[in-house]
């Protein structure tokens, strides 16, 4: 197979990359490997398990199904930048701390990454609806109700 | 002391790491030079092997080497047994254990066959196309039954038949018990358990350092110290030569226990002879065919019951589907086997099982571990019972629970520990009836009439188990107080999720008197802390735990005992709190944890004959044997009778599992535990056609819960004390799990109104596409 290669260029937490990256390099590889961005997880490879979860502009999407040089141009944001410059937690970071939201901690950077954008469309849902925006995220370890709990603090705290 | 954590809901010391992208997973370990292993595995199930040729993989640019089987030399070995059988009379028993790659035969899906190593993972996975593979393709030994008759095609030829064990334990004398009873209950039971799928697969990074003479070895495993003491045999290194590191590992849940994979073997050897750093991550494709599974038992089961419901004897026969290979013995049909007989009290017991060799991957415990298979026969034929005698099915199990003043309750059989089965302690009346309470069991029935006539379809389900936790050998652990005052406590156990890094340091705290955030923790790294067993059997807060209150006493007195003589005074006129020892009374008269710690390594004058220097100490502990926990669930479900669509309302757990030492993370465990029990009671099915192979190998077609399946939940505890560990803790790590199948069963069985359908639900899992097939031609 011939192998091609593409220039990219690319803002990841507001930091701007320059990569020379072969055609057919998975923006989660990308991401985890050539830009040493390792807290976006792998779980399953093949869309379903939402642990590779990332914000392409803004909107969620699973970096596993993306090719990298898709991401030209655009701005990507990782669970790397969730926290404030001077360290703080993100609301939603507190509340899955103080909610016993993750155990493994596997699943927690693509569920961190799907909940503060749906926060941003929805900052006051019921459980039903939480409980949906979670639905695309597998967690094998906690069973989701403090991660449930997590995110109506954290949308209660965001609210003020 | 001041601010006692233990018992308290303390929030995690390792969250900090996990929630912002910092933790160390396997597959983030980026080493310069490192090459990435990809693997060509079998597709058929059963095959010979007749040629294969990496001639043009070797061809490819960026492909640095290819091993098959025959490369390997005298390093290709069949892998330790892990667990060797009981000593239980007359058992059968042949070793067959999995080899680094196939030599001869191919003998299930996903068997290794080929190991490639190339400059990344994309051309490694390139060259698994160029290589030439001629099989000779064998019939596939697939349903347990076929493959003891006669004639059926053998896994292991030289064994003679697919017999891999064969057990019979007694108690009492069924037969007599039979013979008086007033009722036999007789059913033919199918438990199918799953894959544990946690969210991180496996992976395997080995670097040889020559220059240094070392290897290190990082490894999702939940046993490090086993793996080291395997490898460095197996690769002819002294222990001291070889590090194993258990990462943050993203879940495990039995299988990461299993060793010694084919992975696990090749890397670190393929390192050595390449002198680069190597890594291996499994794919979530692979996962369902390289990692082990759970998966199914026939049970043909007997009770023997007076007219009052009081169980007189069981008889239950069983299969268990082993897979290709037994490295992991017989623990988990001998775990179905014990826990089968639950909380209640089984005069007469005689189970015998035959654990069948299968072209399917092998079986090893998966959260559970065959308790479940055991809780469903026995909750069910409960069921049964209660039907045929008209007695309330909750009011059944009460009569039959083993009363508060029997204990240590002495169950006559050998369990998976080795030692006989016996249960430590426990009060199982009041956790029943806090569950019936919580649940609304009285109240229901009126419930489930009214929303009848509205058209819905209400039931409930209240199954109560046993669980054997904490078992042995042992597990040791180091305190050591830092110069800067900090504490450090390390242990030889691998963690991965369960809050260890919390829950040791508030062990700790308590007893030096330090903020739990000043205790820093340290698992799974075998040059931190060079003995141990594993996590695993819900044993790492009750066997570690206890090394680690044990250890921070020593340290505790050593503290006390250094600090009067610096103040001249005795020890009982000291306390040792918010990091410093200090006088009653006169807290301005202190000295600090760390200034005691650079005390007691002094650079100048004499130590006293017999002390040790650092503040610091390693204990150990072994329990006698396992302690038991217990617990009920119950649960209220809603099912559409049309598409089976299952609601749950209510869920209620209740525990016992002795002193609490974080609340939290205990709830977390039984969360986690419940979501996976749904799985298995509803979803989770691991489908084979007749061929072996696996029909649904991806997250798509092999339905984890999400959080729209799994509902909120309601827990409650109760507090009976283990006598064996001196914080009186008993494990939690599966309770959660156990009792999904027939709790669902039973709900099932009432919201539509089965028994009188004469539609009895004998197996898990549940799937509304197999409700519909068992209730189609019954009675509306
Ligand atoms: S890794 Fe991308 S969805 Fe699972
Ligand atoms: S915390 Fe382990 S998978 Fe979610």
């Amino acid at each position: 197979m011939d192998i091609d290669f593409h220039d990219i260029t690319l803002s990841v937490n507001g930091t701007k990359y320059q990569r020379r990256i072969e055609s057919r390099l998975l923006l989660s590889d990308f991401i985890r490997h050539d830009l040493a961005l390792a807290g976006t997880h792998v779980g399953c490879e093949h869309g379903v398990c939402g642990a590779c979860t990332i914000l392409l502009d803004g909107q969620p999407v699973r970096s596993c199904l993306m090719l990298a040089v898709q991401a030209n141009h655009h701005e990507l944001s990782t669970v790397e930048g969730l926290a404030d410059k001077a360290g703080e937690y993100h609301p939603l970071q507190q509340a899955m701390h103080e909610h016993h939201g993750l155990q493994c901690g596997y699943c927690t950077p693509g569920i961190l990454m799907t909940i503060t954008a749906f926060l941003d469309e929805n900052s006051s849902p019921s459980e039903d609806e939480v409980r949906e925006a979670l639905s695309g995220n597998l967690c094998r370890c906690t069973g989701y109700q403090n991660i449930v709990d997590a995110v109506l603090a954290a949308a209660d705290r965001m609210r003020g | 002391m001041s601010t006692r954590t233990f018992g308290e809901p303390i929030k995690r010391n390792e969250d900090h790491r996990l929630l912002t992208g910092q933790a160390l997973f396997i597959d983030d370990l980026e080493l310069p030079g490192m090459l990435h292993a990809a693997f060509l595995r079998s597709q058929v199930a059963h095959a010979r092997i007749l040629k294969i040729d990496v001639f043009k993989a070797l061809q490819r640019p960026g492909v640095v080497a290819a091993y098959v089987a025959g490369d390997l030399g005298d390093y290709w070995q069949p892998g330790p047994i892990l667990v060797p059988p009981p000593p239980i009379e007359g058992i059968i028993f042949h070793e067959r254990t999995q080899v680094p790659l196939a030599k001869d035969k191919a003998r299930h899906v996903g068997e290794p066959l080929v190991i490639v190593i190339a400059e990344s993972r994309y051309i490694a996975e390139d060259a698994l196309d160029d290589i030439d593979v001629e099989l000779e393709q064998l019939a596939a030994v697939v349903d347990m039954e076929k493959g003891l008759g006669a004639g059926s095609a053998l896994v292991h030829d030289d064994v003679g038949s697919n017999v891999s064990a064969y057990v019979r334990q007694t108690k009492g004398n069924y037969a007599a018990a039979a013979a008086k009873a007033d009722r036999i209950i007789k059913r033919r039971f199918r438990y199918e358990h799953g894959i544990s799928s946690p969210i991180e697969t496996r992976g395997v990074v080995a670097q040889w350092d020559r220059r240094a003479n070392q290897m290190t070895i990082w490894d999702t495993t939940q046993a490090p110290v086993f793996v080291r003491n395997g490898l460095a045999g197996m690769l002819g290194l002294n222990e001291r030569q070889v590090r194993v590191i258990a990462p943050f590992v993203g879940g495990g849940f039995g299988p990461k226990i299993m060793m010694f994979y084919p992975e696990e073997v090749l890397l670190p050897w393929v390192s050595m002879k390449l002198n680069r750093p190597i890594k291996w991550i499994e794919d979530r494709h692979e996962h369902f065919f390289a990692t082990t599974h759970e998966r199914g038992q026939i049970h043909d089961a007997e009770m023997a019951l007076s007219s009052d419901g009081r169980i007189l004897g069981i008889k239950d026969v069983f299969l268990h589907d082993g897979g290709a290979f037994d490295p992991y013995g017989l623990t988990v049909p001998i775990n179905s086997q014990c826990t089968l007989l639950g909380p209640y009290v089984v005069p007469a017991y005689d189970s015998t099982f035959t654990q069948v060799f299968t072209n399917l991957p092998t079986v090893t415990p998966y959260r559970g571990a065959g308790r479940q298979h055991g809780v469903f026969v026995m909750e069910r034929l409960l069921d049964f019972a209660a039907h045929e005698l008209n007695i309330d099915p909750t009011e059944i199990r009460r009569r039959n629970l083993i009363p508060p003043d029997a204990f240590p309750y002495n169950n006559e059989i050998i369990y998976q520990d080795f030692e006989v089965l016996e249960y430590d302690s426990g009060n199982y009346e009041p956790v029943l009836d806090i569950a019936l309470d919580a649940i609304g069991y009285e109240a229901f029935r009126h419930e489930q009439a009214l929303a009848r006539q509205q058209g819905r379809h209400l039931g409930v389900g209240v199954a109560c188990y046993v669980e054997g936790t904490g078992i042995g050998p042992y597990e040791g652990a180091k305190v050591q107080v830092q110069s800067n005052g900090k504490v450090s406590v390390a242990t030889g156990i691998g963690t991965q999720g369960q809050g260890h890094f919390t829950v040791f340091a508030q062990i700790a705290a308590d007893q030096l008197g330090v903020a739990v955030t000043d205790v820093d923790v340290v698992t799974g790294d075998t040059d931190q802390f060079y003995w141990g067993a594993g996590t695993f059997a819900s044993r790492g807060a009750v066997v570690a735990g206890n090394a680690v209150n044990e250890a921070a006493k020593v340290v505790r007195n050593k503290a006390l005992k250094l600090a009067s003589d610096l103040f001249e005074c005795s020890e009982a006129d000291l306390v040792i709190e918010d990091g410093k020892v200090s006088i009653v009374g006169i807290p301005q008269k202190f000295v600090k944890l760390g200034d005691l710690a650079n005390q007691a390594n002094p650079m100048r004058g004499a130590v006293e004959p017999g002390t040790e220097p650092g503040l610091e100490s390693t204990r150990y502990f072994g329990p006698k044997m396992g302690a038991t926990a217990n617990g009920v669930h119950a649960i209220i479900i809603e099912m559409d009778p049309k598409t089976f669509e299952l609601k749950i309302l209510k869920y209620v757990v209740v525990h016992d599992c002795g002193t609490v030492i974080n609340p939290m993370i205990l709830a977390g465990q039984i969360h986690g535990g419940v979501a996976q029990g749904i799985g298995n009671a509803f979803y989770e099915k691991l489908v084979f056609d007749d061929q072996g192979q696996l029909l649904n190998a991806s997250l798509a077609d092999y339905l984890l819960p999400t959080a729209l399946d799994v509902p909120r939940m309601e827990l409650a505890h109760t507090v009976t004390k283990s006598p064996l560990n001196p914080m009186g803790i008993k494990g939690a790590g599966e309770a959660g799990a156990i009792p999904g199948g027939p709790l669902f069963a039973q709900a099932i069985e009432d919201a539509l109104d089965l028994k009188r359908r004469s539609v009895e639900l004998l197996e898990t899992p549940l799937s509304p596409s197999r409700l519909f097939e068992l209730t189609r031609n019954a009675r509306t």
